[in-house]
C-alpha cells in the first residue's frame, strides 16, 4: 500500500487550545489525582497494598488468567489429549508437547512431554480457549517468581502439581465433562 | 475434440484423453467432492459424494436432454456434448446428506487424530457439510487394530472408500486388505495371520482420505499443519520417485509420494518412505576432522577445507598426478558431481576420476501395476556416470578396478565421496587403503574408510540439499532442500565449490545451466528443470497439468490453512 492510496484515512493531531499552550492547567490536574490520592491513604482509605501481606482480592478468580495448570481426569492421570490446539493457538509460542501412544487401555494419545515457557507466555488464554477437553486452564496464581530462566520452564509434572495446589480453591470449570474414552465408545 | 458443457462453462477435451467429468470439470475450475474415486485405481462409485446432474446436449438441435436422477461423476465419461450441474440445489443437498449419513458412524476423535489437517470429511464438511450436526452423538475414541508393521487401522473412522482395498489388489498385487461383513458393519482388514507387509504397504495410509489407516511410524509424531512440504526426490533406489518431504523446525517427519506420471505416478516404496532414520542419526559426521596421529582434531569451516586442498596440491605435486584419483560417489547430486570434477581437473589435470561403488541389493522388484523397486541403490549412477565420462572420455573406471589400483599402489592419494544412508565399507576393504599417502573421506557416517582417512569432510543428506539426479531411464529431476545441514555441516555443493575458489553461496540451478552448457548430456536442462522431470534420454517426457501434481494425502495440492478453519468453528457454534 503506498502513501497516496485512497484507502487510507489520514488522521490529524487536534491543536491544543488556549489552556493546554499554557501548561499550568494539565500539570494542576495531575497533581489533583495525586493529592487525592495522599490524603486518601493518609484517612485509611487508600489505594496503597502493603503486597506480600495484603493479597489482593479478586472479582472472580476464575477468569482470572494466571499461572497455567494441567487437569487431572477421575483417575489422577492427565485430562490433555495431546492435540496440539492450545499449541496451534498460542501466539506467543510457548506451549512445547510430544504427543505418544497413551499407555492406558481407554485412552489412545497422551502428552509424554508437555512444557510451558512462562517466560514467554503472555497469559492471553488462548490455550485454555482452544483446548477440547478443558485439561488447561489458566489459574488466579500471578506472582510468578523465579531464580532462573531454566526454573521456568514448567514441564508436565509442574503444571500438573499446580492442578493439585489450587484445585480446591478453584474447581475445574467443567468438571462433570470426562475427556475422550472407550467407554463412549461406537454404537457397533 | 470433445466439448463439454460444465455449469455452463464449455471447456474443450482432447478425444484420447479419456477423463470422467471429475476430471473435466477441474478443468474448468468446478471441484467435485468424492472420497473412494483415484486417479490410479478402479472405479467403484460407492461413496456417493461425486453425484452430480448430468445431460446429452443433440448436436443439431442445441436441446439437452438430462437424466432425471443423480449420477456419480466418476463413472461418467466426458464425451462430446456431456453437460454437467454441479451447483444446484438436487446436488448439493446430496452433498449434504452424504456428508451427515458419514459423519453419524463417525468417532469425531479430531483432537487425536493424525489426519486432521488433511481430512477430507473435515475438509469436504465446512464445504458441502451440513452447518450443524443434528445427530447428538458424543465424540468417542475409534477401535483400533495393527494390519501391519507400517499400517494401523481405527475401524470407527473409516468411511469404507474401498481405496486400500483396491490398492492391495491393483497397484502393489499383494491383496491383502479386505471389507469384512456388510452394511453399518463393514469393516476393512486382514485375513488373520496374513498382515499387509509388502514394500508399497505405506501407501495406503496416504491413500486414506480420513483417519482410518495411519503410519505406524509417524503415528503421533507431529500435527500435519506444523509441517512444511519441500519437493524433492526419494534416493534410495535408481527409480528416483518424486517425492515431498515433511519437515518441522529442521526436523524430517515424514516422506510422501508425489505425482510424476514419469516416474511413479502416485505411489513410493517403504525404503524410500519409512527408513529415512539416517538423516537424525546420532553418529553423522559433523565437522571436517584432521588426523594428527591417532588424535582427531576438529577444523573449524572455511580453514577445514583450505588444509584438505592444500593437502591434495601437496599430494598432486608430490605423486604425478595420475596417481591421484576421486571417487564419485552415486549419492551426488549432478551439480556437485560436475563442481567436484572441475576441481579435480584444475587442482591434479591427470588424476583418475572413479565411479564409487553402485550398491547392488538382490534383483528390481516389480509390482503389479508396474512399479518397481530398483535392484541399484543409489539415486545417480547415470547422472556422475554422464559428467564422468564428459571430464574423462578414454577410460571408465569402477569402484573394484579402483580398489585394485589403490592396493597395487598405482594410486598414492585419493579423495573418496561416500554419502551411503548406510555404513558402506567394513574394515577388509578399508585395509586396502593401507599404501594411501593421502586418504580424504567426504561422507555422513562414520565408516571404517573414514576412520582410516588422514581428513574426514562431513556431507550431507538428501533432506538438507539442493541437486539433481538423473535416474535408471535417464529421467533428470530437481530436488530441493527441506531442512538445513546438521550443524557443524554444510551442504556438498557449497564444500566443493569452496574448493574450486568459488565465491558465494551454491545455487545448484545456476550450477545445473552451467553443466548443460558444458557437458552436452545436460543440454536440455539449459533453461531449467519442470516439477516433472526431464528426460535427458528419450527426449520426451509427460508434462502433467498443475493442478494434477501434489501428494494424495489431500483433495488440493496446498495445505489449508488450519486458522481459517478455526475460525469457522467459532461462528458455526456461535
Amino acid at each position: 500500500m503506498k502513501s497516496d492510496d485512497p484507502n487510507i484515512q489520514w488522521v490529524k493531531e487536534p491543536q491544543l487550545g488556549l489552556t493546554g499552550r499554557l501548561y499550568l492547567t494539565p500539570v494542576i490536574d495531575g497533581l489533583t489525582t495525586t493529592l487525592k490520592h495522599l490524603f486518601k491513604t493518609a484517612s485509611g482509605d487508600g489505594f496503597t497494598r502493603q503486597f506480600p501481606e495484603e493479597r489482593p482480592e479478586f472479582g472472580n478468580p476464575l477468569i482470572y488468567r494466571g499461572v497455567h495448570r494441567l487437569n487431572k481426569d477421575q483417575q489422577g492421570r492427565v485430562k490433555c489429549v495431546a492435540c496440539f490446539m492450545c499449541a496451534t493457538a498460542c501466539p506467543a509460542h510457548c506451549i512445547d508437547i510430544i504427543g505418544a501412544e497413551s499407555p492406558w487401555e481407554d485412552r489412545e494419545k497422551y502428552p509424554q512431554s508437555f512444557v510451558i515457557d512462562e517466560l514467554r507466555c503472555i497469559f492471553c488464554g488462548m490455550c485454555e480457549e482452544a483446548c477440547p477437553v478443558d485439561a488447561i486452564e489458566l489459574t488466579s496464581l500471578f506472582d510468578l517468581t523465579g531464580a532462573s530462566r531454566e526454573e521456568m520452564i514448567f514441564d508436565k509434572e509442574k503444571l500438573l502439581s499446580v492442578f493439585d495446589a489450587t484445585v480446591e480453591q478453584e474447581p475445574m470449570r467443567t468438571a462433570g465433562r470426562k475427556p475422550l474414552t472407550q467407554a463412549d465408545a461406537s454404537p457397533h | 475434440m470433445a466439448i463439454i458443457t460444465v455449469d455452463g462453462k464449455d471447456i474443450e477435451v482432447r478425444d484420447d484423453e479419456r477423463l470422467n467429468v471429475i476430471q473435466a470439470a477441474d478443468r474448468a475450475g468446478v471441484e467435485i467432492p468424492f472420497y473412494c474415486w483415484h486417479p490410479g485405481l478402479s472405479v467403484v462409485a460407492s461413496c456417493r459424494m461425486c453425484l452430480i446432474e448430468t445431460g446429452q446436449k443433440n448436436k443439431e438441435t442445441g436441446k439437452v436432454d438430462m437424466l432425471p436422477k443423480l449420477v456419480p461423476a466418476c463413472q461418467t465419461p466426458a464425451k462430446d456434448g456431456t453437460v454437467v450441474i454441479t451447483n444446484s440445489e438436487k446436488v448439493k443437498a446430496n452433498q449434504r446428506f452424504v456428508q451427515e449419513g458419514l459423519l453419524l458412524d463417525h468417532p469425531v476423535d479430531c483432537s487425536i487424530c493424525d489426519q486432521a489437517g488433511e481430512c477430507w470429511l473435515q475438509d469436504y464438511y465446512f464445504d458441502y457439510g451440513h452447518q450443524q450436526r443434528r445427530a447428538d452423538i458424543k465424540p468417542f475414541t475409534s477401535r483400533r487394530r495393527d494390519l501391519g508393521e507400517h499400517v494401523t487401522l481405527f475401524v470407527d473412522r473409516c468411511v469404507m472408500c474401498s481405496r486400500c482395498v483396491r490398492f492391495t489388489r491393483e497397484v502393489s498385487g499383494g491383496g491383502e486388505l479386505q471389507v469384512i461383513d456388510r452394511g453399518s458393519h463393514a469393516e476393512i482388514d486382514i485375513f488373520p495371520g496374513f498382515p499387509i507387509d509388502d514394500k508399497m504397504s505405506g501407501n495406503v495410509n496416504d491413500l486414506c482420505p480420513v483417519g482410518a489407516l495411519c503410519s505406524q511410524d509417524f503415528l503421533y509424531q507431529q500435527r500435519v499443519w506444523f509441517m512444511q512440504p519441500h519437493n524433492s526426490v526419494c534416493t534410495r533406489c535408481s527409480t528416483g520417485c518424486s517425492i515431498q518431504i515433511h519437515e518441522n523446525q529442521e526436523h524430517l517427519y515424514r516422506v510422501q509420494p508425489r505425482y510424476n506420471p514419469n516416474v511413479n505416478d502416485w505411489w513410493m516404496c517403504d525404503i524410500g518412505r519409512f527408513e529415512n532414520g539416517y538423516v537424525h542419526a546420532p553418529e553423522r559426521i559433523n565437522s571436517v576432522k584432521r588426523r594428527n596421529d591417532s588424535q582427531w582434531e576438529n577444523l573449524l569451516w572455511p580453514q577445514g577445507l583450505l588444509a584438505v586442498a592444500s593437502a591434495w596440491t601437496e599430494a598432486a605435486l608430490r605423486h604425478s598426478s595420475e596417481k591421484l584419483a576421486v571417487v564419485f560417489s552415486p549419492f551426488l547430486t549432478c551439480e556437485e558431481a560436475f563442481l567436484l570434477a572441475s576441481y579435480a581437473k584444475q587442482a591434479s589435470p591427470k588424476a583418475r576420476l572413479v565411479l564409487g561403488k553402485v550398491p547392488i541389493v538382490d534383483e528390481d522388484e516389480t509390482f503389479k501395476k508396474g512399479f518397481c523397486i530398483r535392484a541399484e541403490r543409489c539415486p545417480n549412477r547415470r547422472g556422475i556416470e554422464a559428467i564422468l565420462s564428459h571430464f574423462q572420455p578414454d577410460a571408465a573406471v569402477g569402484w573394484g578396478d579402483f580398489i585394485a589400483q589403490v592396493e597395487s599402489g598405482a594410486i598414492r592419494a585419493a579423495y573418496v565421496t561416500g554419502n551411503y544412508p548406510e555404513v558402506w565399507n567394513d574394515d577388509a576393504e578399508a585395509a586396502k587403503f593401507e599404501k594411501l599417502s593421502l586418504l580424504i573421506v567426504h561422507d555422513l557416517l562414520p565408516t571404517p574408510l573414514a576412520r582410516r582417512a588422514q581428513f574426514v569432510v562431513p556431507g550431507v543428506t538428501f533432506a538438507e540439499k539442493d541437486g539433481s539426479y538423473v535416474n535408471h531411464a535417464g529421467l533428470l529431476q530437481s530436488a530441493s532442500w527441506g531442512i538445513r545441514p546438521l550443524e557443524g555441516t554444510q551442504s556438498d555443493g557449497q564444500s566443493f565449490g569452496q574448493l574450486l575458489g568459488r565465491r558465494g553461496l551454491f545455487q545448484a540451478a545456476d550450477v545445473m545451466q552451467e553443466l548443460a552448457k558444458v557437458v552436452p548430456f545436460f543440454a536440455r536442462a539449459a533453461d531449467g528443470v519442470p516439477e516433472a522431470g526431464l528426460n535427458l534420454v528419450s527426449g520426451t517426457e509427460k508434462t502433467p497439468r498443475t493442478t494434477e501434481l501434489g501428494t494424495v494425502t489431500h483433495p488440493t495440492p496446498t495445505f489449508r490453512s488450519v486458522a481459517s478453519q478455526l475460525v469457522e468453528i467459532d461462528v458455526q457454534t456461535a
